[in-house]
């Protein structure tokens, strides 16, 4: 009799166990707990593009492209931030031609060539210090180095020391992501083209870097849009406000002229006490994040369209 | 073809003629160096930052009176460096930017390693890393905009406009997507073999992800705390447009006040109307500052990477 009581119970029990009993209160506030803090941080994001939009859309309703097209004025009404995006695209240009070859390079050199020595540790260690040192420390480095000590060569406080002081700072960001893509591509592929006869050079150009091309071109994307977003080291290294050598002039020129950048005229329009300004800083922002946006979009896309999965 | 036609003249095949040609080999070489050169720029931008710093900081140190060090406040124009304004105003707005970005990091962590379906990560991923990719100077601007006057001055109706929490709120909700992603990779680490047998002693989700999980990540998680730091402290723009301390600060701990920290300090010098001029060490001095800066942030992130490190070797 007590058996049959006995395995009814626990028949039951398990049974219960198995269905899942009730909800449980604890079970569900915990979860709801842990959406709420991703939430919190995307309400944030959603809050700041809207206060921007909000606040720097009409700048372009009532100017339309003559914002983008007219330079720093000290009167809102007539200030734009062509001057601020002339020198961001030059900027660029130096980030391009010096931080992505030898980013790429180095990349190439830690993943395909280097053995594991203590050299190798060494420039390794150094690479994922030099990612992590303070943007503002790189312009004390431009500062030393490119507008002081090379001044001869970069004419100071110019629109070349702030392109290098630039690629400086996004090199070891191009190396790493570089590295990774790299390293991705599986060694069969590698080991398929020794058993051929190719040297290490031909297996890089021919087989390796054609499979990590598009994860290498969705860092450098990446590390590029972080370098059209930087402000603080361009302090230090003179890009200021509404000077820039338009017009005229050799190119020569305009590269020893005074220049500026785009998130530097947004700091200075943040900077202005009075309303007007502050609606112009909202507009710069709009333009500087439709860059980004258009760019990391564009890497993202590239990405899951042409990521090899092995 | 012609080749193995030689190798069969010469009869049974050696090392030496699997070498390839010598012509071929030096490229190789010359290819190698090539590349060698591109990766030591990450020593030579390395030694560069020690050396452009080094020199001019130690010249600020023997030179300058030490009474000058510990005043009322930061204002290198009129010689008084008290270094206690700008570093206590650092630890201040690292403070309330951990206080942001350590449970909102660490929430979205678990939640993105332990709850979330393939498809919500999806969308949250993309949302975090946009997160991660907004300037600083844009979240300046959002911070003098809408969090200082929406929410600190809400709360607490003491605060000036410009005020170091509201610099703590921006630098903080920019560093959440970097401490979420390092420590959900660590989270990612932990073998499945412990969740599963965690389920099958019964624990439910929450348990096994705050009894189990957490626990075995440790070191990752305070990892990412202490990058998630390093990162707070070096952050500039945010600081420079919001709180407050242009051209200098006297010493505060009100964090509803306006304050400076290293990075703002080095920023207001650059921006200032005389540039970095002045006063006779005001220049060393920007170096000096950047030199402790670079310094500190350095020591944290190599105390991180021993903790991402030790995390690796145990499983």
């Amino acid at each position: 009799m007590a058996t049959v009581v006995e395995i009814e119970l626990t028949r039951e029990a398990v049974g219960r166990a198995l269905r899942g009993r009730r909800i449980r209160l604890g079970t569900v506030a915990f979860q709801a707990l842990l959406l709420l803090t991703l939430l919190i941080a995307m309400g944030v994001l959603v809050a700041l593009l809207g206060d921007v939009a909000r606040t720097g859309l009409p700048v372009f309703q009532e100017r339309g492209t003559d914002f983008l097209r007219t330079g720093y004025s000290t009167l809102a009404s007539r200030a734009g931030v062509f001057q601020g995006l002339v020198g961001s695209l030059m900027l660029m240009g130096f980030v391009v031609v010096i931080a992505f070859p030898l980013g790429i390079g180095a990349a190439i050199y830690m993943e395909e060539y280097a053995r594991n020595t203590r050299l190798t540790r060494f420039i390794n260690a150094n690479i994922r210090n030099l990612a992590g040192v303070p943007s503002i420390v790189y312009g004390l480095l431009g500062l030393a180095i490119f507008v002081e000590a090379l001044g001869g060569v970069t004419g100071g406080l110019t629109v070349i020391s702030g392109g290098l002081t630039l690629s400086v700072l996004v090199l070891p960001i191009v190396m790493i992501t570089a590295a990774e893509a790299l390293r991705a591509v599986p060694q069969s592929v590698r080991e398929a083209g020794y058993g051929v006869g190719a040297t290490r050079w031909e297996v890089v150009r021919s087989h390796v870097l054609p499979s990590a091309a598009p994860g290498i071109l969705t860092g450098t994307i990446l590390s590029l849009g972080r370098a059209f977003g930087e402000t603080a080291p361009l302090l230090l290294v003179g890009a200021k406000l509404g000077f820039i050598a338009t017009g005229g002039g050799s190119l020569l020129d305009k590269l020893h002229g005074p220049y500026t950048s785009l998130p530097s005229t947004i700091f200075v329009f943040t900077r202005q006490p009075n309303q007007e300004f502050q609606a112009l800083a909202a507009a710069a922002i709009v333009v500087l994040m439709a860059v980004l946006l258009v760019m990391n979009s564009g890497a993202i896309v590239m990405r899951n369209r042409y990521e090899r999965r092995w | 073809m012609s080749d193995t036609r030689i190798v069969a003249a010469r009869g049974p095949l050696s090392a030496e003629d699997l070498r390839g040609s010598g012509r071929r080999r030096r490229r190789e070489r010359s290819i190698r160096g090539v590349f060698f050169g591109a990766a030591s720029t990450a020593v030579v931008v390395s030694a560069l930052i020690v050396l452009s710093l080094a020199g001019r900081a130690l010249r600020f140190a023997v030179r300058v009176d030490p009474g000058a060090l510990w005043t009322s406040g930061w204002f290198p124009r009129r010689g008084m460096y008290d270094l206690r304004t700008i570093f206590v105003g650092t630890f201040l707005v690292a403070g309330v930017a951990m206080v942001v970005a350590a449970p909102l990091g660490l929430g979205a962590a678990i939640y993105l390693s332990e709850y979330a379906k393939p498809r919500v990560r999806r969308w949250l991923k993309p949302g975090l890393e946009t997160l991660a990719g907004i300037p600083s100077i844009v979240m300046g601007f959002f911070a003098l905009a809408v969090i200082s006057p929406d929410i600190v001055q809400k709360l607490a109706s003491q605060a000036t406009l410009f005020n170091l929490a509201a610099a703590g709120l921006g630098v903080g909700i920019l560093i959440v997507p970097l401490v979420a992603s390092v420590a959900e990779d660590s989270m990612h680490a932990v073998p499945n073999a412990l969740r599963e047998a965690a389920f099958g002693l019964g624990a439910r989700r929450g348990g096994t992800s705050l009894r189990v999980v957490v626990p075995a990540a440790v070191s990752g998680i305070v990892a990412a705390l202490i990058i998630g730091v390093s990162r707070a402290i070096g952050e500039t723009m945010v600081v420079a447009v919001v709180a407050g301390g242009t051209g200098g600060s006297a010493f505060t701990l009100n964090i509803f006040h306006p304050g400076q920290t290293a990075t703002a300090a080095m920023a207001a010098l650059a921006t200032g109307s005389d540039q970095v001029k002045g006063e006779a060490l005001t220049f060393e001095s920007l170096f000096f500052v950047g030199f402790l800066l670079f310094v500190m942030t350095l020591v944290l992130n190599m105390v991180s990477e021993r903790f991402v490190r030790r995390l690796r070797k145990s499983f």
